[in-house]
């Protein structure tokens, strides 16, 4: 088999030797767990009980608070010990629901039963998955029942389950295609179902190729489903990325995969989908890669929603003298984090911790010798250099109109080529927060 | 302990840099080149390696004067690209030109090719050839005097009036050669297609080597240092150009093997048109850029008034690049037809 991609991209060291052989171990529960109400996009959710409540394992904690919004279950038998502002992952202090403990409980599921997912219709389906609390586990945490409902006139052919996992360092996707392929291909089968799209992909990155082998051999006789080898290349696993990659077609800009008749979701979630309808366990727990060079028992682990990041390091032997970074996420689009009580949250894929190696500071930045390195990395095939010329002058408009500012995903890819040091995707993120101000204040100021 | 910790550094992604940076860049094209001024050397001797020199100490001294004389540490000399200027300009020179000429050839270079405009990734004009069409311009006679090459054991021997001094009336009278793309032009002769490879010929200090040129070429390419479509697309246009002229009238037209080996060629397609500032960024401006020059150095050579076209090709093509650029901004990923395409 031959491996597919998508054109540009870069090549960042994998460095997934630390985890890659890490079996999955379950910590031991946490003291306490703070449960953000805000832990995905869209609406924060609505907290059900109040201070001194005693909440079981799995138990409906917050309802959605809207359509792009999801409830939020208990991750621990124990008592509400507050609802107040706590530190976030995004920075910021988010209303958070904290749990402490029961340590004289079983922690067993609130309420385990399969699921007769068989005779349900596409609808139910849904429903449940709503239920579910399912976010993208992958990073972005968008509500999976959002990018699974089909608007009316729309079609989906293609169901495409992402395990490219193409930031350097993590391991979580490897190691669930590897431990879980059941619940995969459960979770398969009734999104299939529900989307009613006639066969799933899976894409999987080659440096992976003990998950490409083990779930090609174990895919269902009944089931529509292929495993696609895809080069090992950042950022691969961008949904428009792997769109291209699988299929040849390109999402169109500004629109969503289902524009290209394909829906792709993150092979966790799949999983957790999959766990849901097995034994009713809605989205409690995650598997994260603890990894990099400044964490001392580089591991993966299972841990509760709402676990708080010390306690996920002390576990792993604490952090090296020399660690200066701590990401959430991988290092090419993770978020850093400065504050060691934050919550491990729905859409926390990993935990990379840096050492002032790679971390060094801020480089040199030289000026741009327009060496066009940026262009030949760029996914979407942007104009970096001249973007990135323009924002150093301010003109975000003209970044906006002349140079499809808004396509920029912020993979990163050009910031991390660049010769001259420019924080160009930097750059970026603010030219479009000020762009997306200046919109909302001029809709605010029409109305 | 706190739970916050201080010697935490926040920033924002991407955390990991490739381990390229611009000094870095330049310094690779130096070593693609070293070998070449080697093979200078070793054919012209104290000569080349005067003028060498001279346009060195210009283009770097400039540059230092002009950015306020700072320390070593926080030089721009340190990005290599004065240096590289330097040496690239000293290649396109004869080697039995006058220290003090390439001097001011380093000096115009950095002065008014670079920092008139602003210094680094700004000028509009490759510095090394502003400096040698300024050259050219004021000492036509003394840039158009080639030198016969001969080995080491002449390395000591002046090629030419290395230490004349200024205005002073040249005494040149060194054994001069004639450059093959003067004698293909000029007297209709042919130069053997392995002399042109292995610089078995006169000509400037950088371009007698093809063989070396190409193989720096060819390494900087793959290694991603240089905008490859450059090179290939200015190969392609003088070779498909040269043969169809060559199909036209053999006698009058040399194939061409005797293009793409003869003059600047090899040395301005690889090294000097590929200087990214004053080249295009998107990838069809690059062939078009390239396939511009190409057409360009075909035309001056077989229908202007000078034997050589090179320099004249690219500073021409340096000027458009800004334009090209805007005409050809790459289509986006998924882009949806909007009304000013449709149009
Ligand atoms: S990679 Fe950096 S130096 Fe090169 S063109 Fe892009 S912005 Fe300029
Ligand atoms: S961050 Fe934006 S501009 Fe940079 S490579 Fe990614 S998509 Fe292109």
């Amino acid at each position: 088999m031959s491996a597919k991609t998508f054109r540009h991209g870069v090549h960042p060291p994998e460095n997934k030797g630390l985890t890659e052989g890490r079996l999955i171990e379950r910590i031991p529960m946490p003291a306490e767990v703070v449960l953000p109400l805000s832990q995905h996009l869209g609406a924060p959710s609505v907290a059900l009980v109040k201070a001194g409540d005693r909440v079981y394992r799995g138990q409906l904690i917050a309802k959605a608070g809207g359509f792009v919004s999801v409830p939020l279950h208990a991750s621990v038998t124990g008592k509400v010990k507050a609802i107040e502002l706590r530190h976030h992952p995004s920075g910021r202090m988010v209303e958070s629901i904290v749990i402490a403990t029961d340590p004289s409980s079983p922690q067993t599921l609130h309420n385990e039963e399969p699921v007769d997912w068989e005779s349900m219709p596409a609808e139910q389906l849904l429903t449940m998955v709503k239920e579910g609390g399912f976010v993208g586990l992958g990073g972005a945490a968008f509500p999976t029942h959002v990018k699974l409902s089909v608007p009316e006139g729309k079609h989906v052919q293609y169901f495409l389950v992402n395990g490219c996992e193409c930031e350097p360092y993590l391991t979580t996707d490897h190691r669930i295609m590897l431990d879980w392929a059941d619940a995969i291909f459960l979770g398969i089968r009734i999104i299939q179902k529900l989307l009613g799209a006639e066969k799933t992909f899976i894409g999987v990155e080659t440096n992976k190729w003990d998950a490409i082998r083990g779930l090609q051999d174990r895919v269902p006789a009944d089931l529509p489903c292929e495993l696609v080898p895809l080069e090992t290349k950042y950022p691969q696993g961008a949904e428009k990325m792997l769109v291209t990659a699988v299929l040849q077609r390109e999402i169109p800009s500004g629109k969503l995969p289902l524009d290209a008749q394909v829906v792709v979701q993150n092979v966790g979630t799949v999983a957790g989908i999959g766990e849901l309808f097995s034994f009713g366990q809605p989205l409690i727990e995650r598997v994260i890669t603890v990894t990099g060079p400044g964490i001392k028992q580089p591991s993966t682990l299972l841990v509760p929603v709402g676990t708080a990041l010390q306690e996920i390091l002390d576990y792993c032997g604490g952090i090296t003298e020399d660690a200066s970074q701590i990401l959430f996420g991988g290092p090419m689009m993770g978020t850093p984090q400065y504050d060691l009580r934050v919550p491990v949250t729905k859409g926390v894929s990993g935990i990379v911790c840096l050492t002032s190696k790679q971390a060094a500071g801020p480089r040199q930045e030289y000026a741009c010798i327009r060496c066009a390195s940026c262009l030949d990395a760029c996914p979407v095939f942007l104009n970096p250099t001249q973007l990135g010329a323009l924002a150093r002058m301010g003109r975000y408009d003209e970044m906006l109109e002349n140079y499809h500012l808004m396509d920029c995903m912020e993979c990163g890819s050009c910031s991390y080529v660049c010769p001259s040091n420019i924080p160009l995707v930097q750059r970026f993120r603010v030219a479009k927060g000020v762009i997306r101000e200046e919109m909302a204040r001029k809709k605010n100021n029409a109305a | 302990m706190s739970a916050q910790s201080p010697k935490l550094i926040i920033s924002t992604g991407p955390f990991l840099k490739r381990p390229v940076d611009t000094p870095k860049v330049m310094r690779h094209v130096l070593y693609a080149l070293a070998p070449v001024v080697l093979v200078a050397l070793y054919l012209f001797g104290i000569s080349a390696l005067m003028v060498l020199l001279a346009c060195t100490i210009g283009a770097m001294g400039t540059e230092w004067i002009i950015t306020g004389r700072p320390r070593w540490s926080e030089s721009t000399l340190r990005d290599g690209s004065a240096l590289l200027t330097a040496i690239l300009l000293a290649l396109t020179l004869p080697p039995g030109l006058p220290i003090w000429m390439a001097l001011m050839g380093g000096i115009v270079a950095v002065a008014l090719g670079k920092y008139l405009f602003g210094g680094l990734g700004n000028n509009v004009f490759n510095p090394s050839l502003t400096g040698r069409a300024f050259l050219q311009a004021s000492f036509p006679l003394a840039l158009t005097t080639w030198p016969v090459h001969s080995g080491l054991q002449d390395f000591f021997r002046l090629r030419g009036d290395t230490f004349a001094l200024p205005f002073m009336r040249p005494e040149f009278d060194a054994i001069t050669a004639a450059t093959p793309l003067a004698k293909m032009k000029f007297e209709g002769i042919s130069t053997q297609a392995s002399s042109l490879l292995l610089g078995n010929i006169s000509g400037s200090i950088g371009e007698t080597c093809a063989l070396l040129l190409l193989a720096g070429g060819i390494y900087l390419g793959v290694r991603g240092f240089i905008k490859w479509r450059i090179p290939v697309g200015i190969f392609l246009t003088v070779a498909i150009l040269a043969t169809l002229l060559h199909l036209i009238d053999a006698d009058k037209y040399p194939g061409p093997v005797q293009h793409l080996l003869c003059g600047g060629l090899m040395l301005g397609a690889i090294y000097m048109a590929t200087d990214p500032v004053t080249s295009p960024v998107t990838p069809r401006g690059c062939w078009f850029f390239a396939a511009g020059i190409g057409i360009l150095v075909v035309a001056i050579r077989e229908f202007g008034g000078l034997p050589e076209g090179v320099m004249y090709s690219i500073l021409f093509m340096n000027a458009l690049s800004p334009l090209i650029d805007r005409w050809t901004q790459p289509r986006i990923y998924g882009a949806v037809k909007s009304k000013a395409e449709a149009a």
